[in-house]
């Protein structure tokens, strides 16, 4: 039953990543990384993790693809058309990227222990893994510096945003 | 281990017959309250007290004609409701309705899933809600459909962030995310947290209405300016999707209101489920109460509120909150 889920669900997660970077609809496209993203999620809760889990469907799936959606809708990109422009590559650099590329992932995973069984990963991990509790001291001890950073650069980027809106205002103003 | 499952299947079915249930008659109590409040009578004519209204209305939608407008993207069309009504459903499964019971030698819990972060759950499944209305908007291929979902996208999204703050005051007071520990604490009258948050509770029912698009924050289905808003291209079946995840959305923050903020199922002398009930209508009244009331706010208006006002005061709440509970430990 476990195995069945967990499989379902990769699948899913895979696919539907797959099916983003294939679709020429942005609508679309945003559709099926949030099937991607909750499938994943389906794959933290399996790992009892149910909190980081959640986490991926609010700050994801709740508020991130949302804003994603909401430009697409503002801008209303229906379908990417074919320009008769000069593509930035030729296909030799193209395949020759691609190639090295695969060859990097493979690599890479080859060099990861991964454990072999489903199971074992689930009995490695303590009954608390991905809790409220781990995660926050974690967040508090271990990383509080990487977390207060990353809170200034967000904070860094709301100031920027709000800066550009304000001095297109200004312009707008000072042609009248 | 067999008996474990039917009993979440009971569980389940029952809770799904309630809530549609529930949606059916919030539209008859609605419709009702409303003629009361305009000084009219209301349903009348089916049945006592127009009480078989509901069942009227639900086969006239039935067997009205399914349209799909030409200019519609066709799979995402027909999927919106569905994304609309299932999220609304979900929030049931971690409220509980009940105290610990036992049935023919099991020891039933109250509730579909006690989760450990069911708090976090509510915001998550409720997050998802907003795709059904955006996609209904966007897919229609109509540009007051499109207005109306791009509208409450952003209202959605602006409401949430102090929705989510609103109930945080809570959880740092009761250190737990667990719907039914919630309720446990809250055993005496007087431990309710509306007491020790009147701030928290005030800002989640703002919120709340904000949130379900009630009115006076109905904006992305003015009707006024946009017809009907996401929902203006839909009939049938599929428009009484939207209708029932309407009502199930209503349902389903003031069943979490009353969980957090009104000690749950607890009360004297009546049994706890009908408690439960109680303090759900008293919600859903105040809800057709406030839309009776109101004048719908201006867009300007209502995002000023969300971002200028209940924004920071809920930050306030939680940090006074987080203080207090700090200096008493």
């Amino acid at each position: 039953m476990e195995l069945a889920i967990f499989y379902i669900s990769a699948i899913v997660a895979a696919g539907g990543a797959l099916m983003m970077i294939l679709q020429r609809n942005p609508v679309a496209s945003v559709l099926y990384l949030i099937l991607s993203l909750v499938a994943l999620a389906v794959l933290f809760v399996q790992l009892s993790a149910l909190f980081v889990g959640s986490l991926l469907i609010i700050v994801y799936a709740g508020a991130i693809l949302v804003l994603f959606l909401f430009v697409i809708m503002l801008l209303n990109l229906r379908g990417e058309k074919f320009t008769s422009e000069k593509p930035i590559l030729d296909k030799g650099t193209k395949i020759t990227l691609v190639v090295l590329f695969f060859m990097e992932l493979v690599i890479l995973i080859k060099q990861m222990a991964f454990p072999q069984r489903m199971d074992s990963l689930m009995t490695q991990a303590s009954p608390d893994f991905g809790g409220v509790e781990p995660v926050a001291t974690l967040l508090y001890t271990k990383y509080l510096y990487p977390f207060e950073l990353t809170s200034i650069l967000l904070l860094v980027a709301i100031v920027g945003a709000v800066i550009m809106a304000k001095r297109d205002k200004n312009e707008e103003e000072g042609e009248r | 281990m067999t008996a474990l499952i039917v009993i979440i299947f009971i569980k389940v079915l029952v809770v799904i017959l309630a809530v549609l249930t529930g949606c059916a008659y919030s539209t008859w109590l609605e419709r009702k309250l409303m003629a009361r409040f305009q000084h009219r009578i209301g349903p009348n004519v089916a049945g006592p007290y127009g009480l078989l209204q509901p069942i009227a209305d639900a086969i006239k939608l039935a067997f009205k004609e399914d349209i799909v407008p030409n200019n519609a993207e066709r799979l995402t069309y027909a999927l919106a409701p569905i994304v609309s009504f299932v999220p609304a459903l979900l929030t049931y499964a971690v409220v509980p309705f009940g105290p610990t019971v036992s049935i023919m030698g099991h020891q039933v819990d109250m509730v579909i899933s006690d989760m450990n972060v069911g708090v976090l759950f509510i915001f998550a499944v409720t997050s998802l809600g907003v795709y059904g209305i955006v996609l209904a908007g966007w897919s229609s291929g109509s540009k007051y459909s499109l207005l109306g979902g791009i509208r409450s996208s952003a209202q959605m999204i602006s409401y949430e962030v102090a929705y989510g703050l609103s109930i945080m005051g809570v959880i740092v007071l009761a250190g737990t995310l667990s719907l039914k520990e919630l309720v446990d604490q809250q055993a005496n009258f007087f431990d309710w947290f509306i007491f020790r948050q009147p701030v928290g509770f005030a800002l989640y029912v703002i919120c709340a209405i904000a949130e379900t698009n009630r009115a006076p924050f109905d904006l992305p289905e003015a009707e006024s300016e946009l017809v009907a808003g996401y929902h203006t291209e839909y009939s049938s079946l599929r428009f009484a999707m939207f209708f029932i995840g309407e009502y199930a959305n209503m349902i389903a923050v003031s069943a979490v209101a009353a969980t957090l903020f009104l000690g749950g199922w607890h009360g004297p002398l009546l049994p706890p489920i009908v408690w439960f009930l109680i303090k759900i209508f008293f919600f859903m009244s105040f809800y057709i109460w406030l839309r009776a009331t109101l004048p719908r706010l201006r867009y300007d208006q209502l995002m000023n509120l969300g971002w200028k006002v209940l924004f920071p005061l809920a930050l306030l709440n939680v940090m006074a909150t987080a203080f207090i509970v700090r200096m008493l430990d």
